[in-house]
């Protein structure tokens, strides 16, 4: 118990380098701070007030001046451009990173993979492959924090943040909510098992009878009818489906979206709000038919329909 | 106290802080500067966030901003820029000592100003008529989504600016409406007249935010 | 020595002549409450500024005491999680917007920036008052919330929940707060004028004391920040009250626009927290070094510059928001370069303390703290704009250890060197000084045991505003609560020999510190009018001799 660790375990591909930044700046803060701190004990003490001894009165020295400007401007450079380099890591997946996605609410998290598993307030992940998680909210804004991995990311209700991470030791890690959420916000917390990829692909078909996400999508597509417009045929009433997750789609008036998974959820439940060049506005909305989850089912469906040519 | 060559009481009280009267002046009208530099950023934020909007559900807004009277409006425009230029008659009427000018001038202005209210209390009241008042009772007649609270916000917006922009304009006219009472009483002369500058400043500048407000409201979608 | 001679405007102005009695001052010129209640005299205001943020502090503090006992186990003991989210909102509205906002401004700004000018009182004493008032009025609306339920929004008042989902108080809260920002506008309204207008005959802006120059920074920052923050609260109560859809998403609005309005004001609120609390170190190192501070003219434009940048900085707050990543990477960049001036202020005081002839009196120990501590609060602060560190340690008790360091470490430590340093001036009183050493080593001590092991729980992985928590971080807590008391027990010791003071402390002569300044050139306490005549102005401040 008294044994103190300073940090986490470092358990995925950039907690390292978090971790070495992190010893960077502590190292010139403590310089810094040794520097002044001893200084200013030393001067204290040296100049202590004696009768025979006046003060000598400095104005200033513009060469120091320049010199306690530029070195911090320096190193404060050099901090920003590292930070920023992990940065923008953490915040482009890998193209093939595995998907999983969550649905944060007061105050639990839900969790689905793609091939099936639901979990609540577990993660299961393998070892040595990204993962990206694409995660909404059903209420108020929460946040996916994983201290192992040094990343998270703030789950925003009507609409999709994602963040990716790649484990790199097995183990069972923390996962907290990291935005307040209300009265269960220190509970909203659960853990993130890190497995080797074969006992992961084990953990993903045992015990979990059942479809897919895309199946339990695709299903959903027919049961609630979107194939009567989006049939794909250019006489449809709907554009076709095909090939449209992470392209760049034309709207009425010239202006183009990137059709992401927030696009998909908000022409699902606001179709009014984005019409694709050349068609109607009249695609009804599905709001109040669909939970959260569902939503998800039918963008992991449509992910699989890609152009017989394997092109986007 | 002494009596000016034009008939007015010297009404110089220099308050104890300050060591004369024209430090007085100077601090009460870089005090009127600071404060409506303080109302810019006020309202600022809220064309900020109306700005926000407004790029987001441009169909809705201007949609919406059709059904605002943009007769009214204008004549609303021109009522204010009209009480600006008479409150600056009215300054140069103080500038200059002529006593019987400061009143007229005010008069006008704070006649205006009642204009203003006049015209936005009926539009108000033919929002509230047609159901645009944003709450349980909102209900917007086109057919730009059905998700009609976009321009519900609209209107929110509307009701917030152009609101708070007439609680403005009545504070402004309790001010000048103060100021008339000092002239009534020929406290003004060339020497002092700060309350008629100070209060023209804040006049001016109620009169300049509807300047913007009057574009972004009523003209987004006119053709 | 600067000369108090008749300035001409004297003479002109009629003003009544020299005050017959000798010991009539500010304080006992009447005795009726309603002398107090409606009072024009700046230095009156600024002891009702006193007498409020006291009770806020401690009524803050109270909540924090409560806080840190619950956090001594890891489970639930002293309170529901309910009712602990309202502790930890009611520390942080209280302590923000009712205590570390007003506090220096309010008491030593309004007491002292007249006298460092040589004028007879701010430009409108009126609007002075009226601002007492409504922050008075806010606070009040505040407890009032407290009493009838509380909030648990946290100070924040992020949306949805606090527009959709909070049951709570919400409304009379942030209403308390917009209030009291009116206060703010006021305050910084008077200063700005009166530095600019009211300035004794000689005193040119680079002979001003450096605490008139940051205050002048802090006005600037009051006056154009807080309208931002007031509609914001304006925005929010009407989206609570008629469900409008400015920030819910589920009708239309955004929940990150109203982060975004929410710290374009609170950011540079930290620099109204900060800046104040620097102009007194300034003055402290000054006078207890026998020195002019080295590089006034740089450390009087950092105080500017800091007032400028914090603008810019905002989104410093949101990097894990959703925001874009290219305004993360704009708003690091700008975070490091606000970090910059006060490096130099730093710089700039350990310069001054070269040579000089230092004395160790309490006012001088707070001082030499704050250093230490502003240092370690505003370096952790550039880990924070770090954007790959900040990814990590955003919303867990790294950052609150940050801002203790600042706030506390920096504002407390200074504001309570500065209620020594002048209170001699303020009350014609001497405080026991051994005793005010022992409370000075005391908060220090008590202080970083508190804070420091937040560092670690927060670079640990705990998140702030957790009531329960995994039981391997429970070692950090107890020593942090252990600090907290020791902390406590530092902040009572002046409470009892300030009070006692009052009739029981030697009485001070104008100048007990020996010290260069307009203020020492008054009487302790001062007469209403400060000066019996306006002082003219022959050199620079801190003018101390080789």
């Amino acid at each position: 118990m008294w044994e103190l660790q300073l940090h986490p375990e470092s358990a995925s591909k950039i907690a390292s380098s978090v971790d070495s930044l992190f010893l960077f700046l502590l190292v010139v803060s403590a310089f810094f701070t040794v520097l002044i701190v001893t200084l200013v004990i030393v001067f204290a003490i040296k100049y202590r007030r004696r009768p025979e001894r006046k003060s000598v009165q400095i104005r200033g020295d513009l060469r120091l001046e320049i010199l306690w400007t530029v070195i911090p401007l320096i190193l404060s450079m050099v901090m920003f451009g590292w930070g920023a380099k992990l940065y923008m890591i953490q915040a482009r997946a890998p193209a093939d990173a595995e998907e999983v996605y969550v649905v944060g609410k007061q105050w639990m998290w839900k969790i689905q993979h793609l091939n099936g598993p639901r979990e609540i307030n577990e993660l299961h992940v393998p070892v040595g492959r990204p993962v990206r998680l694409i995660m909404t909210s059903e209420d108020v804004i929460h946040d996916f924090y994983v201290p192992a991995f040094r990343t998270k990311m703030d789950v925003l209700p009507d609409t999709y943040t994602s963040m990716w991470f790649q484990a790199t030791k097995t183990g069972r890690y923390h996962l907290f909510c990291a935005e307040y959420c209300g009265t269960g916000h220190s509970t909203m917390i659960g853990h993130v098992i890190v497995m080797e990829p074969h006992e992961y692909e084990d953990w993903l078909s045992g015990g979990v009878s059942g479809q897919s996400l895309a199946e339990a999508g695709e299903k959903l597509f027919t049961r609630l009818a979107c194939h009567t417009c989006h049939g794909g045929k250019p006489t449809d009433r709907g554009p076709p489906l095909t090939g449209l997750v992470g392209s760049t789609v034309r709207l009425t008036g010239g202006r183009t979206v990137k059709a992401n998974e927030t696009y998909i959820r908000e022409s699902i439940l606001e179709p009014k709000k984005k019409v694709v060049e050349g068609y109607e506005p009249i695609m009804p909305t599905y709001k109040g038919q669909l939970s959260e989850e569902d939503l998800i089912k039918i963008i992991a469906y449509l992910k699989t329909k890609t152009k017989p040519e394997g092109k986007r | 106290m002494h009596t000016q060559t034009d008939g007015s009481a010297l009404a110089t009280n220099v308050a104890p802080q300050f060591d004369d009267a024209e430090q007085q002046a100077r601090s009460a009208v870089l005090g009127m500067w600071v404060f409506l530099i303080t109302e810019v950023l006020l309202i600022g934020t809220l064309f900020a966030t109306f700005a926000v909007y407004r790029y987001r559900y441009a169909h809705e807004f201007e949609e919406a901003s059709l059904e605002l009277d943009v007769v009214l409006g204008t004549i609303n425009t021109f009522v204010l820029l009209t009480s600006s230029f008479t409150v600056a008659l009215g300054v140069y009427a103080a500038k200059h000592g002529k006593q019987k000018a400061i009143v007229a001038n005010l008069v006008i202005t704070l006649a205006l100003g009642v204009v203003f209210l006049c015209v936005k209390g009926i539009e108000y009241y033919a929002k509230f008529h047609h159901h645009l008042v944003p709450g349980p009772e909102y209900h917007f007649p086109g057919t730009a989504s059905p998700v009609g609270h976009q321009t519900e916000l609209f209107f929110t917006f509307y009701f917030l600016m152009t609101g708070i922009h007439a609680l403005h304009v009545i504070v402004g006219m309790a001010v000048l409406a103060w100021v008339l009472k000092l002239a009534l009483a020929r406290r003004f002369s060339p020497e002092y007249h700060t309350p008629v500058e100070v209060g023209g400043l804040y006049w001016h500048f109620v009169d300049i935010v509807w300047i913007w407000l009057f574009p972004i409201l009523y003209l987004i979608n006119r053709h | 020595m600067t000369t108090i001679t008749t300035a001409e405007g004297d003479a002109a102005r009629d003003l009544p002549a020299v005050v017959v009695d000798p010991d009539e001052n500010y304080l006992n010129t009447s005795y009726t409450v309603k002398s107090w209640l409606l009072t024009h005299d700046h230095k009156r205001v600024a002891i009702l500024y006193l007498l409020g943020i006291t009770l806020f502090f401690f009524l803050g503090g109270a909540a924090a005491v409560l806080m840190r006992l619950e956090l001594l186990t890891p489970q639930a003991d002293l309170t529901s999680h309910e009712t602990y989210n309202k502790l930890f909102t009611l520390h942080g509205v209280i302590m923000v917007f009712f205590f570390i906002i007003p506090a220096v401004p309010g008491v030593l700004g309004n007491f002292l920036l007249p006298i460092m000018l040589g004028a007879r009182d701010v430009a409108f004493p009126r609007l002075n008052l009226l601002g007492w008032y409504l922050f008075m009025i806010g606070g009040c609306f505040a407890i009032a919330a407290m009493v009838a339920g509380g909030v648990d929004t946290g100070w924040t008042f992020y949306t949805p929940y606090s527009t959709t989902y909070s049951n709570t108080h919400v409304i009379a809260t942030a209403l308390g707060a917009f209030i009291s920002g009116f206060a703010s506008v006021l305050t910084g309204l008077n200063f700005l004028v009166t530095t600019h207008r009211m300035r004794a005959p000689g005193m040119k802006w680079f002979r001003m004391p450096l605490f008139v120059w940051s205050m002048y920074g802090t006005a600037i920052i009051m006056v154009l920040g807080t309208p931002v923050i007031s509609i914001t609260i304006l925005l929010l109560a009407a989206e609570r009250v008629l469900g409008l859809g400015i920030f819910d998403p589920a009708r239309g609005g955004d929940p990150v626009l109203f982060q975004h309005l929410f710290w374009f004001y609170s950011h540079p609120a930290v620099y109204i927290m900060i800046l104040p609390a620097m102009g007194i170190i300034s003055e402290l190192l000054a006078a207890f070094s026998r020195k002019r501070i080295f590089g006034y003219g740089f450390v009087a434009f950092s105080s500017l510059s800091i007032a400028f940048l914090g603008f810019l900085v905002w989104g410093h707050h949101m990097f894990v928001s959703s925001q874009s990543v290219y305004a993360g990477l704009i708003f690091s960049l700008l975070s490091f370069f606000v970090a910059i001036p006060s490096a130099i202020k730093v710089f700039n005081w350990t310069a001054t303390l070269y040579k000089g002839s230092i004395s160790y009196d309490a006012p001088m120990l707070y001082a030499l703290g704050f250093i230490g501590l502003f240092l370690i609060g505003g370096l952790t602060g550039v880990f924070l704009s770090t954007l790959g560190i900040d990814v990590h340690v955003h919303d867990t008790y790294f950052v609150v250890a940050h801002f203790h360091y600042i706030a506390v470490g920096g504002t407390v430590m200074a504001f309570l060197g500065g209620l020594h340093y002048w209170w001699p001036k303020i009350t014609g009183r001497l405080y026991p000084e051994v005793w005010a050493r022992v409370a000075a080593l005391t908060v220090y001590l008590g202080f970083n045991l508190t804070f420091f092991p937040q560092f670690i729980l927060g670079y640990m992985g705990m998140p702030r505003r957790y009531h329960v928590y995994p039981p391997e971080f429970q070692v950090l807590h107890v020593l942090s609560t252990a600090g907290a008391s020791i902390l406590g027990a530092g902040y009572l010791i002046p409470m009892v020999y300030f009070i006692w003071s009052l009739w029981y402390g030697k009485k001070a002569g104008p100048n007990p510190w020996n010290a260069k300044g307009l203020e020492w050139q008054t009487k302790s306490p001062p007469i209403t009018r400060n000066f019996e005549e306006t002082p003219i102005v022959t050199e620079e401040a801190y003018a101390y001799a080789d």
